[in-house]
């Protein structure tokens, strides 16, 4: 991305120079996510690759997406609040 | 994860653009530890997904959290202390 010549932007330019910054943002994450579930389920449920997902992978990696989220989710709560703590000391 | 230090402000910056983007950049560097702290916990936490994570799990994932911060503050006093010795790296 240029440099911004700042100064020269209008309200409504900020606003949406503002939206896409947040969207690229979100969407790298987004992404970051998948890489990391597709490894990590990978890992978990696919023990002999056959020739195609059974059902029976196909449920684990379901599970499998939704538990990593779930760890996710603790793990941010955890660090957040350790942030907090050492603040707060 | 995109580089935030693309954006280079020249001296008349819009400090309302600044503002924004250093928080955004925080924002980031949070959730890339996340992603980090989330990959090797669930390596050591997690055996077979199931329907839930059960308590021990959680508890195995919020003590490796803890536990991973106390280790990099543990290390980088330690280092520091090293570098005050003279020590450190030849």
């Amino acid at each position: 991305m240029d440099s911004l010549s700042t100064g020269s932007l209008s309200g409504a330019q900020k606003e949406e120079l503002i939206d896409q910054v947040k969207q690229q943002i979100a969407i790298a994450n987004a992404q970051e996510l998948l890489a990391k579930m597709s490894e990590k389920c990978f890992k978990k449920c696919i023990n002999k690759p056959g020739t195609a997902l059974d059902n029976s992978e196909q449920k684990c990696i379901a599970m499998c997406m939704d538990r990593y989220m779930d760890a996710w989710n603790l793990v941010s709560r955890t660090y957040r609040s350790r942030i907090q703590r050492e603040r707060n000391m | 994860m995109s580089d935030l230090s693309d954006f280079s402000m020249d001296k008349g910056g819009d400090s309302e653009l600044q503002d924004f983007l250093i928080a955004e950049k925080q924002k980031a560097q949070f959730n890339a530890q996340i992603h980090e702290f989330n990959d090797f916990c669930w390596d050591k936490c997690v055996d077979k997904p199931g329907a839930k994570l059960d308590s021990r799990t959680e508890t195995c994932i919020s003590n490796c959290v803890e536990r991973f911060i106390d280790v990099s503050l543990l290390i980088t006093n330690r280092f520091a202390q090293m570098l005050e010795k003279g020590g450190g790296m030849q």
